[in-house]
């Protein structure tokens, strides 16, 4: 079956979506990411939309269950690109995803993660004190 | 690219929402809609075909380029065979499901389009159509 790939740079992970994504691959992305959450111990994950043409419920709840998920597992995901069409028609829809954090573009959203691992750092230097 | 008239698809696995999505983006491109017009038919189609499959054990949808009063457009029906809906007044209902869904699927599709009507029958199969205008 085809997969979304994940890509690790540092302590956070890139996905960038850019196929239109059957119910199946969208699962299947969910539960990879759970687990390379764990594998490399990662504090962030940015999701890549822009190429999206649509976002309805499915990808929707996948995108909060990817969120919820991280959140648990100590990483911060962080969703860039979403489209202005795409924004209204999923606010329409009646799916606010108030759950996910988003940023622009994946410019803004690295610095959102950076930010977040700095401050972990520092949190870090301060026990070792 | 010429665009169909009318067009029918077999909604049978998740691959086929995804098709039935591309020919609502085929038609909605053919209907001159706008880039948001676009975006929320094709994305009401996709709640729908979903429906069809997960709800309704599969199904078939038509679409169509409609002209009515110089207006162009494109309309999408929706049939299944499966158990029916006993409550549509509840299904419309944000939040309602049977499933594995959110309940966001008819309500959502019925505020992403124009013209929405659904018929259905308990035991006989349901059938959604769905309108955007120019």
């Amino acid at each position: 079956m085809d997969r979304i790939p994940i890509l690790k740079f540092g302590n956070a992970l890139l996905v960038t979506i850019q196929v239109d994504m059957h119910d199946r691959l969208a699962t299947a992305l969910e539960e990879d990411l759970t687990s390379k959450i764990v594998e490399y111990g990662a504090k962030g994950v940015l999701i890549d939309i822009s190429a999206l043409e649509i976002v309805d419920s499915f990808i929707g709840r996948m995108l909060d269950n990817i969120a919820a998920v991280s959140r648990i597992l100590d990483a911060d995901t962080v969703v860039v690109g979403m489209r202005p069409a795409v924004a209204i028609t999923l606010v329409e829809l009646g799916l606010s995803l108030t759950g996910v954090k988003t940023a622009l573009n994946v410019e803004r959203g690295m610095a959102l993660i950076h930010a977040r691992l700095k401050t972990s750092d520092s949190e870090d230097d301060d026990a070792e004190d | 690219m010429t665009t169909p008239k009318i067009e029918r698809l077999d909604i049978r696995s998740s691959d086929d929402v995804v098709r039935v999505r591309q020919l609502a983006r085929t038609l909605a491109l053919g209907a001159g809609l706008s880039l948001v017009d676009q975006t929320k038919i094709i994305t009401a189609a996709s709640e729908l075909a979903r429906n069809t499959l997960d709800y309704g054990g599969g199904g078939f949808v038509v679409a169509e380029l409609v002209e009515a009063s110089g207006r162009r457009g494109l309309r999408l029906t929706f049939e299944d065979k499966g158990p029916g809906i006993p409550d549509i007044d509840a299904a419309l209902k944000d939040g309602f499901t049977t499933g594995k869904g959110m309940g966001l699927g008819l309500g959502g599709a019925r505020r992403l389009s124009n013209e929405f009507s659904i018929h259905s029958k308990p035991g006989e199969g349901t059938k959604v159509v769905i309108a955007r205008w120019k």
